[in-house]
């Protein structure tokens, strides 16, 4: 048993990952006719605390409760997996990345996420400003207007062949890299780093 | 009639639920199973660190193109497999996917959103995840996730789509 606890616990390759993350999609519409999205979710809750007469969170929410379950199931299982079966090492970074994020001022590179950036501490300054508000409402506004996330559209619309999908998912990469590669430095000396 | 209805219908959500029975209390234990397994695969594979999203925009790791490439493949591969074997959900129904029509905020909107992914290190799912892992600090970006939700909803007819 403690052997078995010991293996899982190593950090799982992407061709133990990618695959059961694809086969949610099947299990989904097999077990609910559910198509695989998780953005919604932010909608349901809009939908739920302060629809505020807007025509776009007026809908039959109650249907959708299914989404809001598994996104819970999505928050236990963090808790699960970093409870029971976290990796006691070090996670590993590719060199390279070390150290262009290290000449961006990160120092922390022991966990998942960089304290630098991700603690409570920075909450009212302007590196929470970036990183969490900022970034938090990018993330919200940028699904909902695409229609859908990594989930909806990358994985769910590109396995339906779905072309609509295929262009929103490179619009989203096209994101990722402008941001990465040209924007994120400036930003980061703004607000201290 | 009917055209109008149906229209109406996808304008509901984005990843609608096309199951025609109701589905209560336990009926969703289900779902939240799922979502736990789905959950440690985001936390095992590290899918909700901004280290492996930092390195997918840096081109330093084939790891998060290897997760989403096999996660597209089986997902492909099951979906022509439902579709040609005509294989119906547990209770009985055809499985229904709806179609994505093109608008231009998939544009837009995708590259708002990727910009956001770039400095969260998440998306929406693995955002729960790591609030679950005991980040706690994700919370606000969560609430702020739904905060930009809400403005896009409020401004939906008036933004170029």
């Amino acid at each position: 048993m403690n052997q078995f606890i010991e293996w899982l616990s190593q950090p799982w390759p992407w061709y133990v990952a990618g695959p059961m993350i694809g086969l949610t999609v099947p299990a989904l519409l097999i077990i609910g006719n559910k198509t695989f999205g998780i953005s919604s979710s932010l909608r349901h809750v809009c939908a739920i605390c302060v629809p505020s007469g807007i025509p776009f969170f007026n809908y039959n929410w109650k249907k959708e409760t299914w989404n809001l379950v598994f996104v819970l199931g999505i928050l236990i299982g963090g808790f699960v997996a970093t409870t029971f079966i976290s990796n006691p090492n070090q996670i590993v970074i590719a060199a390279e990345t070390q150290q262009e994020l290290a000449a961006l001022g990160i120092t922390d590179f022991s966990g998942l996420m960089p304290s630098d950036i991700f603690s409570w501490e920075n909450l009212f300054t302007a590196k929470g400003l970036l990183f969490f508000v900022i970034g938090g409402f990018l993330v919200g506004f940028g699904t909902r207007y695409a229609g859908g996330c990594t989930s909806g559209h990358a994985i769910m619309g590109i396995s339906s062949l779905q072309w609509p999908s295929l262009v929103a998912t490179i619009f989203f990469m096209l994101g990722g890299f402008l941001m990465t590669h040209v924007i994120m430095e400036p930003l980061m000396k703004l607000v201290g780093f | 009639m009917k055209v109008v209805e149906k229209k109406a219908e996808g304008f509901v959500c984005d990843a609608p639920n096309t199951q025609a029975s109701g589905e209560k209390g336990l009926a969703l234990v289900k779902y939240l199973i799922l979502g736990i397994l789905f959950g440690i695969v985001f936390v095992k594979a590290e899918i909700i660190s901004w280290f492996r999203i930092q390195e997918m925009f840096r081109l330093t790791s084939f790891h998060m193109y290897g997760v989403i490439g096999s996660a597209i493949v089986t997902g492909i591969i099951s979906i022509q497999l439902i579709k040609r074997l005509g294989i119906k959900s547990i209770s009985g129904e055809k499985i229904n996917i709806p179609t994505k029509e093109f608008r231009k905020g998939q544009i837009y909107g995708g590259f708002i959103f990727g910009l956001g992914w770039a400095l969260t290190g998440a998306c929406p799912g693995p955002l729960f995840a790591q609030i679950g892992s005991g980040f706690t600090i994700i919370i606000i970006t969560l609430l702020s996730a739904i905060a930009g939700t809400w403005v896009y909803g409020r401004f939906a007819d008036k933004l170029p789509n």
